[in-house]
């Protein structure tokens, strides 16, 4: 199996299977650690055989009995005691699994494992493996190679999260009330945080990264069947769609960065950005506004605009300054200093970001310098705009991002000794 | 993120290594050991290379049509580096963290070496969207 996006239709298939599998072994054995191990084996052995074999008639049912039967040897090779424990469980073994449970549990299946992979006690880079295993589906192996790290390294990160599952004693239940509300945001933090890993580059060693954003997509869009009433829901996933509609837009042949006003906008993807603009439309009116779907709106402004010239900045500033009174992300404050600036004049947005430069988050993050320096730019003084860029550029942990700081600061430089050439 | 930690040390300190006794180059052989499977057992690990040594090492140029063009004499003030750890952390904190107990490798007598370790960030193509 590779990385790409499922397109054999076994691997999308085996992708689509994972969780609901995962959710009748866990609910059989309660042991969802184990589970998840057995799972994965089932899978792999359904990977090898069903190309040569053909489809099982019922491939679910067919992974589910493979599945059990790894689990009982599991049970089976723990101590006696724990055989003990698990003699009923064992007993349902001679019984034939129910796998086609009613579609309405096998649901709550998968938003529960959505539940338990993105639980807050686990770290962001420890839930988010497990997600992309336990309920995406991906082998540790695909996992490793898009986060550029070793099989085993991967796979004890997989195997540390289930230990952390299974000592915070997180119950497989659906959570309830407030908590239920809170949870589920942590598991949409978990997708942006996948999407944004995928965010990148898409020539290079790189390129296989680029899927993360569409595995992010597609569990995006499993939790949005699972609670379509859920409008941070939709707007996170049309704020995936588009924000990736620009992809292919966003990079030259090389790999070099194009910023968003020098885009060709024939490269952006109409139909992405039509879907996002209708789920976001489908959203807006009903009520509470948060901000994802903000974030999405701010996106579908841009992705709307035939022309650079002709974007709504008005528009944009208004829901930035709807979105910090929800946030107080700094990022959020800097994005709507450039927008100020597009609205109001370069001064204003310079002022804006003299009022964060206390602001410990930023104090060390090359996005600082390199509005400030885009700002300055726009200012028409020069001189320091090229101090900015370089010290954006020094800064940036993102090698293609340092590549295009370096050269805005190399291109003003030459337009400054033209200037003085022309004195 | 990434980090790469490098071990650098003067040729007076590899010339140094070299005397250890046996007693003190196995403790610090196991503690290596023992450092690179606590970095594989919490899922950070990435690659470790150990380097040949100094007096093997050449600095080469592009000479005429691209002939090499070797140089092998250092001054001894030079810093080599002598191995390297690449983790994937969550933090740089953490890394540091991480590269504070490679510095405390035992050096002779079992005390603690406090190598100087040089933590630099590997460099990523992906953008973060900052949301």
């Amino acid at each position: 199996m590779s990385a790409q996006p499922p397109n054999s239709p076994i691997e999308h298939l085996l992708r689509e299977l994972t969780p609901q599998v995962l959710g009748i072994v866990v609910r059989r054995f309660r042991d969802f650690a184990a589970a998840e191990d057995a799972v994965q084996e089932a899978s792999l052995a359904a990977a090898m055989q069903w190309p040569s074999d053909g489809l099982p008639e019922n491939p679910r049912a067919w992974l589910t009995q493979v599945a059990f039967r790894r689990m009982t040897d599991h049970i089976r090779s723990e101590s006696a005691r724990r055989r003990r424990e698990s003699e009923a469980a064992l007993e349902m073994d001679q019984l034939a699994p129910p796998v086609d449970a009613a579609r309405k549990s096998n649901q709550d299946d998968t938003l529960i494992l959505f539940f338990m992979c993105c639980h807050p006690a686990l770290t962001p880079a420890s839930a988010i493996a497990l997600t992309l295993r336990a309920v995406g589906g991906l082998t540790t192996a695909e996992i490793a190679h898009a986060f550029l790290v070793p099989e085993p390294t991967m796979a004890q990160r997989i195997s540390r999260a289930k230990q952390s599952i299974k000592d915070s004693g997180i119950p497989f239940e659906m959570p309830t009330g407030s908590e239920r509300a809170q949870r589920l945001r942590a598991v949409l933090h978990v997708l942006y945080l996948i999407f944004n890993e995928g965010y990148t580059s898409t020539v290079g060693p790189h390129l296989r990264r680029a899927d993360l954003s569409h595995e992010a997509m597609r569990l995006t869009r499993i939790v949005h069947q699972l609670q379509p009433d859920d409008m941070e829901v939709a707007g996170l996933l049309a704020l995936m769609l588009l924000t990736d509609a620009r992809r292919l837009a966003r990079t030259g042949t090389e790999g070099e960065l194009i910023p968003l006003a020098q885009q060709d906008r024939s490269l952006w993807d109409r139909q992405q950005i039509a879907e996002g603009v209708a789920l976001l439309s489908a959203t807006l009116p009903k009520g509470a506004v948060g901000p994802y779907q903000l974030q999405a709106a701010i996106s579908a402004v841009h992705d709307e605009a035939a022309r650079p010239v002709d974007t709504d900045w008005p528009q944009i500033l208004a829901l930035y300054d709807l979105l910090i009174r929800m946030s107080n992300n700094p990022m959020i404050a800097l994005n709507r200093a450039i927008a100020a600036a597009m609205v109001h004049g370069a001064t204003k947005g310079l002022e804006l970001l003299d009022a964060l430069k206390t602001d410990a988050r930023l104090a060390d993050h090359h996005r600082l310098d390199a509005v400030r320096a885009h700002l300055l730019e726009l200012a028409g003084d020069l001189e320091a705009a090229v101090r900015h860029y370089r010290a954006a550029a020094a800064k940036t942990a993102n090698l293609p991002e340092r590549h295009y700081l370096l050269t805005q600061a190399a291109r003003l430089c030459s337009d400054l000794e033209l200037r003085k050439a022309q004195e | 993120m990434k980090y790469i930690l490098m071990m650098n040390g003067t040729k007076a300190s590899f010339a140094e290594y070299a005397k250890w006794s046996k007693k003190d180059m196995e403790a610090n052989v196991a503690f290596m050991r023992a450092f690179s499977k606590r970095l594989k057992d919490e899922g950070v690990y990435v690659a470790t290379e150990g380097l040949g040594w100094p007096d093997q090492a050449k600095l080469v140029r592009s000479g005429k049509d691209g002939a090499p063009i070797t140089d092998g004499v250092f001054p001894e003030s030079k810093e080599f580096l002598a191995g390297y750890w690449i983790i994937d952390v969550e933090s740089p904190e953490q890394a540091y963290k991480i590269a504070a107990r490679a510095s405390a490798a035992p050096g002779p007598g079992g005390v603690p070496g406090n190598m100087p370790i040089e933590v630099r960030q590997v460099l990523g193509s992906h953008t973060d969207l900052g949301l």
